[in-house]
């Protein structure tokens, strides 16, 4: 019980009882809404014995209004509650929000759109910016001999070293089921031996470092916007520009020349672990001796297969540690902005790094290598 | 007076290193209590103890007689209610604007309608001062000062008793470091509010607080602010007397 009301004729008598708490809303909205205004003219209110908080005041008002409209004359006894007049002054000349619906609008569509091809071209310009940022300090990095060697050793441990099992594991896999696919097509012609080819020539011209470079852009890349984002947020990026430290070369260059150094060596574990998983399942799967793997595999793979496939690895690690950077950098304001950067991240230096590979397969046909 | 708030025996220890060495403290109703104490003297981590976000090493958080420790998790829920809290930073949610950075308590104790949603948080907004548009408007882009008082707001939401103001005014000019406290004045007021605050401020001390508690090796000395000031502890005596502290109101207690 919230509230009693007595009808007098034409008058209204509500009398405000107990507790209005923010937590019994409900309950007071529904006492209220018993209430019936049919045939009453005036309404006298007095809520000397209850205690109003903000929300019961707010109830309060609104139903003062409700009253108002309805053609009421309200009244309302002294002691008004000190609540209301509170919520009387801060809703004062306010209109009331309104709700609307606002990507049914045309008009809105089409400015949604204007506003993502300025955003793309934004961000087109600032990436190429940034690209060139990064070209002026890693020279100047370069040139002045400042690689920073203790922070581009952390980098090689934390995108290189730490990441040895899991593509390890990958690579074995990837070569098991390369394998294991080969011999049963090539089973049926009796050419089982080819498998050795498709297994080695595979592994080393493509699949290890593809896969070494996706995992390494989900690994680092989205570590990189992290780690750069949460920096960016908390204003350290502004400070190391304040105190003259170019934020590019101390934070950016190191994570690139570092990823420069861990993904070939990364591509190589890659390449080795996916040789020893082919051979293990051709010895398996089609009782090939381990000697006759490696002769077959020497007379497949030319002189070339090999630095084909590890010279991509330093072109991905750039294309990875710039989108990773990159995004990292930009963003701006809110946790919100963060983790949608670090997947952009993540997206982008896939992309790019499929999008460099066929360009390199394009390449290396037309080179004939 | 029934105390609202009483930490009895609180030792907090990190390690080797000793933070409260068996503090007792002790809020009652309508009052508003200042924490101070030297940096590293452990206000936050107190604040923290209280708010039931660390576990004391020992000693025991009773609001209104019910013992934190002892609390079944819906009665902890149902206590979350009841009080407000402003931490130093702001804490906004970044990824909501004011307005849903209020409403986010609401959702979460209170069963009201989408209309009631959006125009309590506004009466809240205006409440501590800001103006309508800053409701709409994410906390990346408002100043020092609207954060805390969109903090505040959002501390507000669910008309909590009891508020814990965390350095409140820190990071603002005098002039809107004043207004704030004016502001927790009216409030206070208006709202019947308890309000705990830690706060270096001295002005604030002295416009605001009715009783100030020290933290000073490890346990609290509370007092009223006029016999905190003539407290002969050394501390507290630089504190109040030192250069920074007589040049202002310190001088008023003697």
């Amino acid at each position: 019980m919230y509230l009693t009301a007595r009808r007098d004729a034409d008058q209204l008598n509500v009398t405000l009882l107990g507790e209005w708490r923010s937590q019994r809303f409900p309950d007071i909205e529904a006492e209220l809404g018993g209430i019936d205004f049919s045939g009453a003219r005036r309404m006298r209110i007095s809520a000397g014995q209850a205690q109003l908080d903000l929300t019961g005041a707010w109830v309060l008002r609104d139903f003062l209004e409700r009253a108002r409209a309805a053609g009421l004359a309200v009244e309302l006894d002294t002691p008004r509650p000190s609540t209301l007049a509170l919520v009387e002054r801060c809703q004062s000349g306010q209109p009331h929000p309104t709700h609307h619906i606002e990507w049914l609008d045309p008009a809105h569509a089409v400015e949604g759109l204007g506003r993502r091809a300025v955003l793309g071209l934004h961000q087109l310009t600032g990436g190429v910016s940034f690209l060139g940022r990064i070209s002026v300090a890693g020279a100047s990095a370069l040139l002045q001999l400042r690689l920073r060697p203790v922070s581009v050793a952390r980098h090689v441990y934390d995108t290189g070293v730490t990441a040895v099992p899991i593509v390890s594991l990958i690579a074995f896999l990837i070569s098991v089921i390369l394998a294991y696919m080969g011999a049963q097509q090539l089973g049926r012609f009796g050419a089982n031996i080819f498998v050795v080819d498709l297994v080695t020539v595979g592994v080393l011209r493509e699949l290890g470092v593809l896969l070494t470079a996706i995992i390494v852009a989900g690994r680092s890349g989205s570590a990189f916007a992290a780690e750069l984002g949460a920096m960016q947020l908390n204003e350290e990026i502004d400070a190391l520009s304040a105190i003259g430290v170019d934020p590019v070369e101390v934070l950016v260059v190191p994570r690139l020349v570092g990823l420069i150094i861990a993904l070939p060596l990364l591509t190589l574990v890659a390449d080795l672990i996916g040789l020893v998983g082919g051979g293990l399942l051709c010895h398996a799967l089609l009782d090939m001796p381990l000697v006759q793997y490696l002769n077959r595999a020497q007379s497949a793979i030319a002189s070339t297969t090999f630095w084909v496939g590890i010279v991509k690895a330093p072109v991905f690690a750039c294309l990875i540690a710039i989108c990773g950077c990159f995004c990292g950098m930009s963003v701006r304001g809110s946790s919100r902005e963060l983790g949608r950067l670090t997947t952009l991240a993540v997206v982008q230096s896939i992309f790019f790094v499929i999008l460099v590979d066929a360009v390199f397969a394009v390449v290396f046909m037309e080179l004939d290598i | 007076m029934a105390a609202l708030l009483e930490v009895q025996g609180v030792v907090n220890r990190f390690g080797a290193q000793v933070v409260h060495n068996g503090l007792d403290m002790q809020v009652h109703e309508g009052e508003v209590f200042g924490i101070i104490g030297g940096s590293g003297a452990g206000k936050s981590v107190l604040l923290r103890t209280i708010l039931g976000l660390r576990r004391p090493n020992a000693g025991s958080v009773r609001f209104l007689g019910h013992e934190l420790s002892a609390m079944s998790a819906a009665q902890l829920h149902a206590l979350k209610a009841s009080y407000g809290v402003t931490f130093q930073e702001g804490a906004l949610f970044s990824s909501l604007n004011v307005s849903q950075n209020v409403q986010l308590p609401m959702l979460e104790h209170l069963r009201l309608s989408a209309r009631a949603l959006d125009e309590l948080a506004l009466v809240r907004v205006r409440l501590v001062g800001l103006p309508a548009e800053a409701a709409s408007k994410y906390p990346a882009q408002l100043s020092g000062g609207m954060i805390k008082r969109a903090a505040l707001a959002r501390a507000l939401a669910v008309d909590p008793v009891l508020l814990f103001l965390d350095e409140p005014t820190s990071g603002l000019d005098p002039i809107s470091a004043a207004a704030f406290d004016d502001l927790v004045i009216y409030l206070r007021r208006e709202l019947k509010l308890t309000v705990v605050m830690i706060t270096h401020d001295l002005d604030t001390i002295f416009r605001t607080c009715s009783r100030v508690g020290v933290i000073v090796d490890g346990h609290m000395i509370s007092d009223t602010l006029e016999g905190i000031v003539q407290n002969p502890h050394p501390w507290i005596q630089a504190y109040f007397h030192g250069e920074r502290g007589s040049a202002r109101g310190g001088g008023r207690g003697t």
